[in-house]
């Protein structure tokens, strides 16, 4: 076979100018701060109220994908519904749509004054320019993540494991409960890292909605943006390196949970 | 026990398998996992079409005919142009490399190509800034020679190329990895050169895969807003794309002007997914080989 050498190494020299470099510009600026400039940086109050806001409205936004993800992609591959087709395409909107998009679809449909704020408003539920409104914003994003990453999983389970818990006597929801659901739970929980993960970084859809408030519903991301335009180039280094680090947590936890599901259960 | 055997003996209907849930909870799961889509998915993207018709086919016209969203258009459609081209190449050198041959770091490298996936949007642009910002490490040689990167097309290209790297690459490896390499070997062998076997044997293959992998490249391309924000300097009718463009017409409460601007963005995802979807219908098994569910 011919071409090796010469798509190997454009392969690299394009991935290190592009990606490799320019990420190394940033460890480099980080390692010139050093640990202590950045936990400097970190505990100042409006820095670790941003990161607090991110990390905790992310957890909780990514759970709730997890959970309606697993229904959703349930009820898409179980079951059979006028317009299922469609509605298992429309899942990946989310992934599709611009975020700035979504950003401003959200913030107009939770407003006050909006088709879903002024339902909730009488009831005293702020949504939009709150944290709950990045709340809202997170779980749209994460959404495709949740529902992509079990249907797979969903559409192997086999019927005769299913049959052989219904004859031996089991309940349906002891079936499910049981025999069913076990076995999707590392889609879940990567599904869930990977919602986490993109949440956690999640910038255009977020900031209209949000109200950005610091020490409320400032996001890191955005205080990142807001670093920059101070010409602060070090506190948003920080920041940024911060959040790097969570990234990359949350990938290696994605990739410990596989190499355990392929030793559990056989697969990915 | 009788419960179980009720169930075995019931007349198999065709649709509905033997064993399933009682019809009252699959009918509230349909019902709560349509209810949610319809409050998270539907609506937003509804409520992006109803806004900017606020003002009619007048208003809506207006806003996309204005001389800065025309500038915005303009932009995108260079950006894109720039960024897709340079993504493929590179998508189908290293799929090339990694999928026909062997050699030492091969996992490495795929999860270095991975990487841009799991940096956020801000993050991307910030790195860009750090290398040619006025403050960054080639900000003042790129100042005193003239060359304008960051806060210009070329680094609004840079950002967009970083973000939408993995697509092509990561869609062509698994399909390139699935076909193997019998039938380029018989092409070789029967004397073809091998950029004749790349565009005779290996192309027509992966046409599929390729076309897909470009539809998602494209759709985040021209529809990047953090990375793009952070590099841009929004400078209006100058470094402004489509989205940041929506953004400061929000920003200036010009709703009907933002939403029908966003609405170009809305068409092309819906696009983008209709033509995803019928891909993945037609041609599901050529898309990432046999493995493809």
């Amino acid at each position: 076979m011919p071409g090796f050498g010469i798509t190997l190494g454009y392969t690299l020299l394009y991935l290190g100018l592009l990606v490799l470099l320019p990420l190394g510009a940033l460890i480099a600026k980080a390692s010139g701060i050093g640990l202590s400039g950045i936990i400097a940086v970190a505990v100042e109050p409006r820095v670790a109220a941003a990161l607090w806001t991110s990390f905790s409205i992310s957890l909780v936004a990514a759970a709730v994908a997890s959970l309606f993800g697993l229904l959703v992609a349930w009820a898409l591959t179980r079951y059979d519904f006028p317009g299922r087709r469609i509605v298992d395409a429309i899942v990946d909107l989310p992934f599709a749509l611009p975020t700035a998009v979504a950003g401003i679809a959200l913030a107009a449909l939770y407003a006050p004054n909006g088709w879903v704020g002024s339902f909730l408003e009488p009831l005293g539920l702020k949504v939009a320019y709150t944290p709950l409104g990045i709340f809202v914003a997170l779980v749209f994003i994460g959404l495709p993540f949740a529902v992509r990453t079990v249907q797979p999983l969903i559409a192997d389970i086999e019927r005769e494991l299913e049959e052989a818990s219904a004859l031996l006597g089991a309940s349906r929801w002891r079936t499910v409960w049981s025999i069913l659901l076990p076995p999707l739970l590392p889609g879940v929980l990567t599904g869930f890292a990977l919602a986490f993960a993109r949440a956690v970084g999640e910038y255009g859809s977020v900031i209209f909605i949000a109200g950005n408030l610091p020490y409320v519903s400032e996001i890191a991301p955005l205080l990142i943006v807001i670093k920059l335009s101070e010409y602060d180039y070090t506190g948003a280094t920080v920041i940024a390196t911060i959040m790097l680090a969570i990234s990359f947590t949350a990938l290696l936890v994605i990739n410990l949970l596989q190499a355990w599901s392929r030793k559990r259960f056989g697969y990915v | 026990m009788s419960d179980a055997i009720a169930v075995h003996l019931a007349p198999p209907s065709p649709s509905v398998p033997v064993v399933t849930e009682r019809r009252w909870v699959r009918r509230l799961t349909i019902a709560v996992a349509l209810a949610f889509l319809f409050l998270f998915v539907i609506l937003p993207l509804a409520v992006v079409f109803v806004e900017a018709f606020r003002r009619g086919w007048g208003g809506y016209l207006a806003a996309l005919q204005e001389a800065d969203a025309q500038a915005a258009i303009r932009l995108t459609l260079t950006v894109a142009a720039i960024s897709v081209p340079a993504n493929v190449i590179f998508g189908l050198a290293a799929s090339w490399a990694i999928a026909k041959f062997e050699f030492k770091g091969k996992s490495l490298l795929i999860t270095l190509i991975d990487l841009p996936f799991s940096v956020s949007p801000v993050v991307s642009g910030l790195i860009y800034l750090l290398l040619f910002g006025a403050q960054g490490l080639w900000g003042s040689w790129l100042m005193a020679h003239g060359v304008k990167v960051a806060f210009a097309l070329p680094g609004i290209v840079l950002a967009t190329i970083f973000v939408t790297f993995p697509f092509v690459a990561r869609q062509l490896i698994p399909l390139m990895q699935e076909q193997g390499t019998a039938e380029e070997e018989a092409a070789l062998t029967l004397g073809a050169s091998g950029w004749r076997t790349f565009l005779t044997v290996t192309l027509p293959n992966i046409r599929w895969g390729l076309l897909y992998g470009v539809l998602l490249c494209n759709a985040r391309a021209m529809g990047e807003f953090g990375a793009v924000s952070v590099v841009s300097g929004h400078i209006r009718g100058l470094t402004n794309t489509i989205p940041l463009h929506v953004e400061i017409l929000y920003n200036e409460y010009n709703f009907v002007a933002a939403f029908a601007v966003a609405s170009l963005l809305a068409c092309l995802a819906l696009l983008t997914l209709a033509l995803k979807s019928v891909l993945e219908w037609r041609h599901g098994a050529d898309l990432a080989g046999g493995a493809h569910r």
